[in-house]
């Protein structure tokens, strides 16, 4: 697999200035004035995205990944290092930054088109997709300052993604949009997957690196912390996310999920009988905590996640053993990874997380297939 | 998508592209070369939203410098007096090169400043943004000269059109130097806000340091040198594009005054060679100094995020 990204050693500062005098007058009366202060954004970030793959980079805000998708992009410069790109690259950073207001929709896709890096002939010979994708077709030819802000967006989401890149690139800003507009996005990613493009994917939603990457990147104030597995990343970025910080976090994270474990030693049950378990915790202090258990599938898809408020665990210190008791499982035949975790009672903090605990192979020899089986009767 | 067209278009555009913390100046040319296509788009967009919504549209691109060469005119042919016969024609050749520099240079300081939004957010070769405005400039250029040639035609001027071989080369020399200082002041701008109205009255200095509207072999020359200050005076690059363009429209050194009827040295009156030979330093030095100014540029926008 040849290496489409290469990000080798890139390091980027931003200067703060604290009092800014940008006239030439105020710099002039006050050359020293002012104090610059120097922020690392990124600090050493190394890895490689190869051919066809799709890689997200995670963060909570501040963590510096959308200062290192504005290196990738070339709209940043890194202060150190540098990035290798093969092939083309589309940006869904900032839809429609380079629009034209007083031009007309149709002038508009040729000009973004060519600051995307489009020869005209290319454009022209996708054009009709554009107008089709962006449902356009009536108002092409209107100048776009009388455009809505959803047309505005419509039509820059098209241009970007039917420009056929070699590397998608798309920043978290897609989650703004409606959720129509949303499943439209994350069906032209399936589509670039399936068509073999690199895609690289930035946000903080476990759930959208779960379901469409294969691998991820954790970032955390500026500096590389993993880049691995999804499951394994996930669970670095929780347990960073969760487990450090303010003085309450750290008292908190004297709690640990050890293990997981069940009587017969397997996770093997048949569809529709029940499953108990053991949740090893240890805690360094007597606290009270309500447990939450995730369920997925293999390819990602989140079957449940259980209300954190109904399920109360009395921690003492040391040693505990939490039973959890899954009553008649409904799920179908297929392996679930199951995620556990413990929730401070008052405020959604996370005290410990076991990112894929176990995993559940369910037994099931009917007909009905998928995740859940339906109970339902016929009637003339 | 087109399934037809993508296969090819991947292998011409799987260049392998590397974003690091200096371009060198090499790349820099590559890359602006490679980008021509929305140089183009942009120049193109430039032109049509300046005159979106105006009646009378790219006439107006005639229409000013027509009105301001009709105010000239009156002044130094009228109420002055300075007895060139032909005045128009000498001063539509002076005032050509003069507008074409004066516009590209001014509408290129702003321009990053202007278009932050885009800066920050699409990547391409920011010294695009400026060569956009030189190129806009070179557009209206060209529609004034082809005014300023069929006015000549049209009045029966006598054109030594032999000699129009130095035009060329005076015009990519104004160009170069047109785009280098409207390059390094479209990042200096962004440092320095009030650059822009530095530069508007920077301009109006330079123009009157320029042989436009006054006979720079009739009226500076002798005491020029008499101070020994020709050096100087030709520090100006603009001053040797300008005598060129001159010295072919107008085509006469030497006239008779309308007022005096004696003898006025209205240009230069060196030899062709000598013409080619100032014409060819000032393009090595117009070269020299638009890769200076991309140099200079490539040191400067590394902070632009930070300044925007």
């Amino acid at each position: 697999m040849d290496a489409v990204i290469e990000v080798a050693g890139v390091a980027k500062q931003f200067k703060i200035h604290h009092e800014r005098h940008q006239t030439l007058k105020e710099r002039l009366l006050h050359p020293r004035s002012g104090t610059t202060e120097v922020f690392d954004a990124l600090r050493d970030v190394n890895f490689t995205v190869g051919e066809g793959e799709t890689v997200g980079i995670m963060g909570h805000n501040g963590s510096g990944k959308s200062t290192l998708l504005k290196c990738i992009c070339g709209v940043l410069k890194p202060s150190a290092g540098q990035i290798r790109l093969r092939g083309s690259l589309a940006a869904l950073l900032e839809l429609g930054a380079g629009f034209q207001p007083e031009l007309s929709g149709r002038d508009n896709v040729y000009l973004y088109g060519s600051m995307l890096g489009l020869s005209r002939r290319m454009i022209e010979s996708v054009f009709d997709d554009i107008v089709d994708f962006s449902e356009l077709e009536h108002f092409i030819d209107t100048p776009v300052k009388f455009y809505s802000s959803g047309m505005y967006v419509r039509l820059a989401f098209a241009v970007a993604v039917n420009v056929a890149p070699e590397i998608l690139v798309v920043d978290e800003v897609l989650a703004v949009g409606d959720e129509r507009f949303q499943a439209k996005c994350l069906d032209r990613i399936r589509q670039f997957q399936r068509e073999g493009r690199t895609i690289l994917l930035v946000t903080h939603q476990a759930d959208t690196v779960r379901a469409v990457c294969e691998r991820a990147i954790v970032l955390d104030h500026g500096q590389q912390i993993a880049d691995d597995s999804v499951v394994e990343a996930l669970r670095i970025f929780r347990q960073r996310l969760h487990g450090d910080g303010g003085d309450r976090r750290a008292a908190a994270s004297a709690v640990h999920i050890t293990g997981v474990t069940t009587a017969s030693g397997t996770f093997d049950v048949r569809r529709g009988e029940d499953l108990v378990f053991e949740v090893d915790v240890t805690s360094d202090h007597a606290t009270t905590a309500n447990l939450v258990t995730e369920v997925f599938t293999r390819s990602g898809l989140l079957v449940s996640r259980n209300d954190a408020q109904a399920a109360l665990v009395e921690l003492r210190p040391g040693t505990n053993k939490v039973q959890v008791e899954w009553r008649a499982l409904p799920l179908l035949d297929g392996v679930y990874d199951v995620n556990i975790g413990l929730v401070e009672v008052s405020g959604g903090t996370v005290l410990a997380w076991l990112e894929r605990g176990a995993s559940v192979q369910v037994i099931y020899d009917g007909r009905a297939s998928g995740v859940i089986e339906i109970e339902s009767s016929v009637k003339p | 998508m087109d399934e037809a067209t993508s296969p090819d278009e991947r292998v011409t555009s799987s260049a392998v592209r590397v974003v690091s913390a200096r371009t060198p100046l090499g790349q820099r040319l590559r890359n602006l070369v490679e980008r021509r296509e929305l140089l183009w788009g942009l120049i193109v967009s430039d032109i049509r939203i300046k005159y979106k919504g105006s009646a009378l549209g790219l006439i107006w691109s005639m229409l000013s410098p027509a009105l301001t060469l009709a105010t000239y005119y009156l002044v130094f042919s009228v109420f002055l007096k300075n007895g060139i016969p032909g005045f128009v024609v000498y001063l539509f050749a002076g005032l050509v090169v003069w507008t074409m520099f004066q516009t590209a240079v001014s509408t290129s300081t702003g321009v990053i400043v202007d278009r932050a939004g885009l800066v920050k957010k699409v990547s391409f070769p920011r010294e695009i943004l400026a060569l956009s405005n030189v190129g806009a400039a070179i557009f209206y250029f060209v529609i004034q000269f082809a005014v300023l040639v069929a006015f000549v035609l049209l009045i029966g001027h006598h054109v030594p059109w032999s000699l129009a071989w130095l035009l060329p080369m005076a015009f990519v020399s104004l160009v170069l130097f047109a785009a280098a200082l409207g390059i390094v002041m479209s990042a200096v701008t962004v440092y320095l806000r009030d650059v822009r109205h530095l530069m508007d009255v920077l301009l109006q200095l330079w123009f009157w340091v320029s042989p436009v509207v006054y006979s720079y072999a009739n009226s500076l020359a002798a005491p020029l040198h008499r101070h020994g200050l020709t050096a100087l005076y030709f520090v100006n690059p603009i001053t040797p594009i300008i005598l060129t363009f001159q010295r072919v429209i107008y085509g006469s050194t030497v006239v008779t005054s309308t007022t005096t009827g004696t003898a006025l040295h209205v240009l230069p009156s060196w030899p062709i060679s000598t013409f080619a030979t100032m014409n060819a330093i000032v393009l090595a030095v117009a070269v020299v100094v638009f890769l200076l100014a991309l140099a200079i540029f490539g040191r400067l926008e590394g902070n632009f995020e930070s300044e925007l």
